[in-house]
């Protein structure tokens, strides 16, 4: 294992307040302090308890089925003329990286004595990966999901139904993700003393984006040590995801962010192209601003409204980022770049069809920035591939069949 | 001394304030909505600015910050209606909202122009202690607007002191832990209320949330300065074809004699 190697100058931790840089805290109103609050004494001490890391990491190992495997694709590499290893994120249990986040948080959950799990989701594999824990824990668990997303991704809606969880629509706003996270807020807000709320990325008051970027970082750490037995070398000089609110990418940095050497690459979506009108490319379209508690960069309007994003993914279908990337934005240390819809969806099949590899539409848009970035032979490049592509096969069979491919 | 504090140096029991969502039912509703709501023996008024995803308020509100925001109402928009308020209106006006729309126009600008028509005080429930202590507060100051914190049934008494002490004007109990709109037993929530009469705050104490009739008015003035009605009179005026007609008899139902006296 790794150490997590802490030092003054790192970059991983925000302060006591939650920043990081001028990124982060906790916008919250006086309703949800104490739930906040409880969350900001506890996480440290409850996720450093040796009990809480055995339990944790056995539950890794044996159920989602960790080391997800770090494969050198052959065919891929050869197309771009570099090495590119593959973090298989997408042969966990339930399909993503979202389930590393929700076995820590409900085994947090446990320990804070709460007995309801309340999630958002947007395409349904955070909704999922959260049903999916609670189930195996016996929890009660309620779902918000814009009513939109109910319709468009039915397969994971009967996934968590199927699960035991209750899958409650956001009728209100643009009825997405965004409102379904509001949604969420409320609840927890109304139900201040036995429940907990599982965000889903790196959003999110403090000390939520820590606390899920901790989580995460099991990707980083695996891959340094993978690096090494494979390459004999720990740091690659590449490493590339893509960014929702930011969950999978922070993971896949998160152990690399001391290391500056190493090139870390955050792939946005761009929808129908970022000046379409239609995209979710928070950096090039956002200001500074405030959502669901942090600050960070905000896709708006100039009053200050929420815009409604778009992009071919639902899961990166999200007006904001995570507060570490839109520090790690500002202050360059991570190149963001943008892939839009039918770029994801050519890298998608292409990825397929050289690796036998269906990968996830959000996923793909890393894999599109591979055309962007000049790469050599001499360099070695990490790609997380954060999901698979059942919950997408819809949007790829109709690509097919529209002649797109 | 502010408006607030005059009012609360006169009046110290059963002060009622209203809340309505600028730009609802119309896009120019806000003024007569304000001439209604004086006319009718509110005591002071709490505009809320219209956000596209207002966390701490209920369906009602939020419903009615969508239908504002469709109406066309912006900040820039708002502060031009409110330009000659202070011609009609004369009693308190706080505004109520979210930082990033403020943060967006410019908070010292903001605060500027709110004060420049006559805007009182400012309630911003997503403004945290810290970030008020170390970067907005000495604004707010500069500019003369009070500021109102929340504290709800599960704030601890460390914390209610704190908050008492960085409040000017009043503080906002929320009845219980919940967003706007919820009809929970003010009778319920008793001991609360109790225990911030008996702490002896220095600022007087409205009750917020789930204030509907004269009953939870009643009830909500037994332990405080005071209530706070907003989502029960969004809904009265919601179809209203006459809002001045409908903002009256709504009020007549809550402070009745009085109204009618005024
Ligand atoms: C497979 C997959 N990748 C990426 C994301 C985007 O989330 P994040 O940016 O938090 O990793 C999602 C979200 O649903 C997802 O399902």
């Amino acid at each position: 294992m790794i150490e997590n190697r802490i030092t003054v100058k790192s970059i991983k931790s925000p302060n006591e307040q939650g920043y990081y840089g001028k990124f982060g805290g906790a916008y919250i109103p006086e309703m949800l302090y104490p739930n906040v609050e409880e969350l900001r004494t506890r996480y440290l001490e409850i996720m450093n308890e040796a009990a809480f890391q055995k339990e944790y990491r056995t539950l890794l190992k044996d159920y989602v089925g960790r080391p997800s495997p770090l494969y050198l694709a052959g065919r891929l590499s050869a197309k771009y003329n570099t090495s590119i290893y593959l973090k298989r994120e997408d042969l966990n249990h339930t399909g993503a990286h979202k389930i590393n986040n929700t076995v820590g948080q409900i085994l947090l959950a446990q320990r804070l004595g709460k007995r309801r799990i309340i999630a958002e989701t947007g395409a349904g594999q955070h909704g999922v990966a959260t049903a999916t824990v609670c189930a195996l824990k016996g929890i009660e668990c309620i779902v918000y999901m814009g009513e939109k997303d109910i319709a468009r991704q039915a397969p994971n809606v009967a996934r968590m139904k199927m699960l035991g969880a209750k899958v409650v629509p956001a009728v209100s706003g643009s009825k997405t993700l965004k409102d379904a996270t509001n949604e969420a807020i409320r609840d927890w807000i109304n139900n201040p003393t036995d429940t907990h709320y599982i965000i889903g990325s790196v959003v999110g008051p403090h000390p939520y984006p820590d606390m899920v970027a901790r989580f995460q970082s099991v990707i980083s750490e695996e891959i340094r040590a993978q690096l090494r037995e494979k390459t004999g070398s720990e740091l690659p000089t590449h490493v590339i995801a893509c960014v929702g609110g930011g969950s999978n990418a922070a993971g896949t940095f998160y152990h690399f962010l001391d290391d500056a050497s190493v090139e870390l690459i955050a792939v946005e979506a761009a929808g129908r192209g970022v000046h379409s009108g239609k995209s979710a490319a928070t950096t090039q379209l956002g200001k500074p601003g405030v959502l669901h508690g942090s600050r960070s960069y905000v896709m708006q309007t100039e009053d200050g409204q929420v815009v409604e994003p778009h992009s071919i993914s639902a899961g990166l279908d999200y007006p904001g980022i995570g507060p570490l990337h839109a520090y790690l934005y500002d202050s360059g240390r991570a190149t963001f770049l943008s892939a839009t819809d039918d770029e994801a969806l050519k890298a998608a099949f292409e990825l397929t069809r050289l690796e036998g590899i269906i990968p996830a539409l959000e996923s793909s848009h890393a894999l599109a920035a591979l055309d962007q970035l000049q790469l050599n032979e001499k360099d070695t490049v990490v790609l997380c591939l954060s999901g698979r592509g059942d919950k997408d096969m819809a949007t790829y069979m109709y690509a097919m069949e529209g002649g797109m491919l | 001394m502010t408006r607030i504090g005059e009012l609360f140096g006169r009046k110290r029991a059963r002060v009622l304030s209203v809340y309505s969502t600028a730009g609802f039912p119309q896009l120019n509703s806000t003024i007569e909505v304000m001439k209604a709501l004086e006319a009718g023996g509110a005591d002071m008024i709490e505009l809320g600015m219209p956000y596209s995803d207002p966390l701490a308020d209920g369906p009602v509100i939020q419903a009615s910050s969508t239908k504002a925001l469709e109406n066309g109402m912006t900040l820039a928009v708002l502060f031009e209606q409110l330009k000659d308020m202070r011609r009609s209106i004369h009693i308190p006006v706080l505004l109520m909202g979210y930082i990033n729309p403020i943060l967006q126009y410019g908070f010292e600008r903001f605060c500027e122009t709110a004060r420049r028509v006559g805007v009182d005080g400012l309630i911003l429930p997503d403004l945290p202690i810290y970030e008020y202590e170390t970067e907005y507060g000495p604004i707010l100051r500069k500019h003369g607007l009070d500021f109102v914190f929340l504290v709800t049934p599960e704030t601890s008494a460390e914390r209610i002191r704190k908050v008492d002490m960085l409040s000017t004007g009043f503080l906002y109990a929320v009845s219980s832990s919940s967003t706007t709109g919820k009809n929970k037993d003010i009778g319920e929530q008793e001991d609360y209320f109790q225990r911030l009469q008996q702490m002896k705050l220095r600022n007087p104490v409205l009750v917020g949330f789930g204030i509907r009739d004269r009953d939870s008015f009643d009830a909500a003035c037994r332990h405080a300065n005071g209530a706070i009605i907003g989502t029960a009179y969004i809904r009265a005026i919601d179809k209203a074809t006459n809002v001045d007609a409908a903002t009256r008899e709504f009020l007549s139902g809550i402070v009745g004699v009085e109204a009618g006296a005024l």
